[in-house]
């Protein structure tokens, strides 16, 4: 009765398995049939060849950045890339910080420029301008003059942008157009930083509401600027296009075409009729493009409409390229590139290759390792690892196309030292199964009892493996993610076929005479485990061991049976 | 029937017993003089070697080129972005020429992948270059370390509960800090370059020595546990026989375990080179030898040197109640 029972449950596991497999093979099948996905795993880009860019945050020391911030700079980069033209390009977030730009192939200049600059659009009213290097040469004479005498009058020195005075503005500024917005430590930095130093000081993460020193991005002029008035965030529409010449006609010049929200049109129009009132440099507009001026164009008339065009020196492919990213906005924080990698196909077809060969030659070992072990019974071994190896490529075909996971090379290698580790769980269990031989147990007996202490074993270190890798997932970033991927699934997937296939097919062949008898070439041979006990009290002797041997045997197989055993042997009957 | 198999037999009767835990002292003696003498070359080297990764810096590698002079590439980087680049330029996997150079902006990096096509003659496509930042590496592995730390300390909290007892749980953990430390001693002494691949290989020493320890001390658990002992060992007895029982399954283990990852060392190495096979494969190669070894010399002689301060009673766990047990289940002996 009892043993109709475990057939029929080793039976029912293997139906359970069989669902599984039928559950992730038709998942995978519609995702085919209805998303034109692949029957196999997409690949990452160290296999596939392509480019992978890691872009990191440039953010003031101790302010840190927002999920929002960071989710709505994922959305803004995926449309810019998308705009592109680039098909399967993927943006997704890392760390918590870090945004990671993956495009197939080897991506152009244009495009890559395109992904990196923010594109932070401020529109700000210029203070004061000169030619930078006219600005260097009035440092120069300002710092003659204090050298001969700390108190002459440098009003004289200057263009006639430098302020009236050189004492603490007046007053409070009073608009964004003010001039007391000018301090004596912002005009001795606007005369004596070069270009190079105040770009590389962060004009890019300045504050808005503040004035602005900053040059031109080709460097030429240098400019104070008033408090930002209009930014990237109001434009709801831009297109590149030839700029209209003054009498109308087309010229060969490239300009973007720019259209206000409401807000942005309101306050536009508000800065402009103030502008137009104004002469010299506080007549001009300044537009700034990620820490830089790209032009200063002066105010001519009042634009009510909010529909400014912005020229400079632009190629139609670089108007183009910031119409789009005017387009879909600018990013809330600026990005600096942290690592940028192109992998060829051809590397990535060789480090694939390796991988597979690798795992081969890994599998083919453990093979013959078993074999050598284990004789027949690494049939089970064999044939449980070719089922979790199927299982497993079928989850991760699955889950490559339910959630976009790419397999890695690190992955890949978290694939073949899963060999080793799954057939471990095997050899746990068999060598349980064989200290249960030695006990004196029957073979069908022995399967039971060595199950139920191996599965315990199989089951906590499982459990400490997939502890390991949900940790790293959660935790680590990059390559180590992949291969922690990996490894959470090959752990699961070891436990499944332990439970749902090794244990059963072992429970089923126990019941064939092959391997009950024992046959020498079963792996699970009582004789050469030194067994002395058969079970039910009845002890067979073993010629093949000394007596001596055979005693101090029997002794120890006798006091190591269980309380069970030795009921049944004192009662020398059946239950 | 293998030899191996009959050891295994004498082994688990106990007819045939290696000392392990009276010899314990010999074992402890023994790591700390591997550890400390890989410090003390480590030190003398100056430290670790860091990859790319760690310092910043770009690279470029140029697939299957007509030529892999690396002459070549010298000029092409001096006259592209000048000496100060200190590049360092190897052939990997026999016929693929690797460029590292000290940290480049991004546009001369992308500039420099173009030059070497050119230099080698080879279309853009097969060149690959890598641009890192300095602060990539020491990124990842902050980020591991803290992955690493709060594993530790879950994982010691799993053990404790599941052995019911916090002492296996600390045995088990000093076992893997000796595999952690042996493993990065390893790659110091002999100037390995530590490379985000490396460490990914060092953070799977952990699953997979723990799995080790976790084998032997079920099996230390079940031999001085309640209904099983009726012998008259003491307690180092018992747990030095759990682990001559399942010496043969632990080679078993280790020697499966260790195949695989040789596979990827050796194919790692002869046909990419350097890279991310190798490198995590070499970690765990030697990680999971160290589990092997310090899961048998370590864990379990320092678990029963933890007991060693309770009484016989306690330790062999409450044999009292267990005869009374015996004796309502009528067994005579």
């Amino acid at each position: 009765m009892a043993t109709t029972s475990t057939s029929s449950r080793a039976r029912r596991a293997l139906v359970w398995l069989a669902v599984i497999f039928a559950a992730f093979g038709a998942m995978i099948a519609s995702g085919v049939v209805f998303d034109k996905a692949g029957w196999t795993p997409k690949l990452a880009l160290d296999l596939e060849g392509g480019t992978q860019i890691i872009l990191n945050p440039q953010i003031a020391v101790g302010a840190t950045v927002t999920e929002e911030e960071l989710a709505q700079a994922v959305g803004i980069i995926r449309q810019r890339v998308d705009a592109t033209g680039v098909s399967e390009a993927e943006v997704t977030t890392q760390g918590g910080t870090n945004i990671v730009v993956s495009i197939p192939g080897t991506p152009d200049q244009a495009t890559l420029d395109r992904i990196r600059s923010s594109a932070k659009l401020e529109f700000r009213p210029v203070l004061i301008t000169d030619v930078s290097d006219i600005v260097s040469q009035v440092a120069t004479n300002v710092a003659d003059a204090l050298a001969k005498d700390p108190n002459a009058d440098l009003s004289t020195l200057g263009t006639p942008q430098t302020p009236a005075s050189w004492a603490v503005p007046a007053g409070e500024p009073t608009s964004f157009s003010d001039l007391n917005w000018v301090t004596p430590e912002i005009y001795q930095t606007y005369l004596t930083s070069s270009c190079d130093a105040l770009d590389a000081s962060g004009a890019n993460t300045a504050d808005p509401k503040k004035p602005l020193t900053v040059c031109a991005d080709d460097q030429s002029y240098k400019y104070i600027l008033g408090p930002v008035e209009v930014d990237g965030t109001m434009v709801s529409n831009a297109s590149a296009n030839y700029l209209a010449g003054a009498n109308g006609v087309q010229t060969n010049e490239w300009g973007v075409y720019l259209t206000f929200n409401g807000p942005g049109t309101t306050a536009f129009a508000d800065v402009t009729a103030r502008l137009t009132t104004l002469v010299g440099a506080q007549n001009q507009f300044a537009i700034v493009l990620d820490g830089k001026v790209i032009s200063a164009p002066r105010t001519l008339a009042a634009i009510p409409d909010g529909k400014p065009v912005i020229s400079g020196s632009f190629t139609e492919i670089s108007s183009k390229a910031l119409a789009d990213q005017l387009k879909f906005g600018a990013l809330p924080i600026g990005f600096e590139v942290q690592s940028s990698d192109t992998v060829t196909p051809t590397l990535g077809v060789a480090q694939l290759e390796s991988g597979l060969i690798a795992g081969a030659i890994g599998l083919l070992l453990v093979v013959v390792y078993a074999l050598f072990q284990y004789r027949a019974l690494a049939i089970v071994t064999i044939s449980s690892l070719a089922t979790a190896g199927v299982l497993t490529y079928v989850v991760i075909t699955y889950l490559s196309q339910a959630n976009g996971y790419r397999l890695s090379l690190a992955g890949v290698a978290g694939l073949i030292v899963a060999i080793g580790i799954t057939a471990d769980s095997f050899i746990v269990y068999f060598e349980r199964v064989r200290d249960e031989l030695r006990e004196g147990r029957s073979l069908i007996s022995a399967v039971e009892t060595g199950w139920k202490r191996a599965a315990r074993t199989i089951i906590v270190s499982g459990a400490v493996n997939l502890l390991a890798a949900i940790v790293l997932f959660a935790l680590a970033v990059g390559n180590v993610r992949g291969f922690a991927f990996t490894l959470g699934v090959t752990t699961v997937v070891d436990l499944v076929i332990v439970m749902l296939f090794t244990h059963p097919l072992l429970q089923l062949l126990a019941r064939t005479r092959f391997f009950s008898s024992g046959h020498p070439w079963s792996g699970l041979d009582g004789s050469a485990l030194g067994a002395v006990y058969r079970g039910r009290g009845e002890f067979r002797v073993d010629q093949s061991v000394s007596s001596g041997k055979r005693s101090r045997v029997s002794k120890e197989a006798h006091k190591r049976r269980s309380i069970a055993e030795r009921n049944a042997a004192e009662n020398g009957g059946d239950k | 029937m293998s030899s191996i198999t009959q050891f295994g037999n004498r082994l688990y009767t106990g007819e045939t017993s290696i000392n392990f835990i009276g010899r314990r002292v010999i074992w402890y003696l023994t790591s700390l003089a591997i550890i400390l003498a890989a410090v003390a070359i480590t030190v003398l080297r100056g430290g670790f070697a860091f990859g790319i990764e760690f310092r910043g810096g770009s690279e470029f590698q140029v697939s299957n080129p007509a030529s892999t002079d690396t002459s070549i590439a010298e000029r092409t980087i001096t006259s592209a972005v000048g000496a100060a680049a200190a590049p360092k330029i190897s052939i990997v996997g026999g016929k693929s020429v690797r460029v590292q150079t000290d940290q480049l902006t991004a546009e001369e990096t992308d500039a420099l992948r173009v030059s070497l096509a050119d230099a080698y003659s080879v279309p853009v496509d097969k060149v690959t270059s890598s641009f890192i930042g300095a602060s990539w590496g020491s990124d990842i592995t902050s980020q591991a370390l803290r992955a690493l730390a709060i594993f530790l300390v879950l994982v010691s909290i799993v053990m404790a509960l599941y052995f019911r007892t916090w002492k296996m749980s600390v045995a088990a953990m000093v076992a893997v800090v000796h595999d952690l430390v042996i493993t990065a001693a390893v790659y110091g002494a002999f100037g390995l370059e530590v490379t985000p691949a490396a460490v990914i290989g060092l953070l799977t020493i952990l699953g997979y020595s723990l799995y080790d320890t976790v084998v032997v001390f079920d099996k230390i658990r079940e031999n001085t546990s309640v209904a099983y002992d009726e012998s008259k060992r003491s307690f180092a007895e018992s747990v030095n026989l759990a682990v001559n029982q399942t010496l043969v399954r632990s080679i078993n283990t280790s020697v499966v375990a260790a195949l695989p990852v040789s596979s990827i060392l050796f194919i790692g190495s002869i046909l990419l080179g350097a890279g991310t096979l190798r490198d995590i494969a070499l970690s765990l190669f030697v990680g999971i030898l160290c589990g092997a070894y310090s899961t048998i010399f370590i864990a379990a002689p320092l678990y029963a040197q933890l007991r060693e301060g309770e009484s016989e009673s306690v330790k062999q766990g409450r044999k009292e109640r267990t005869e009374i047990v015996r004796n309502a289940s009528g067994a005579v002996r």
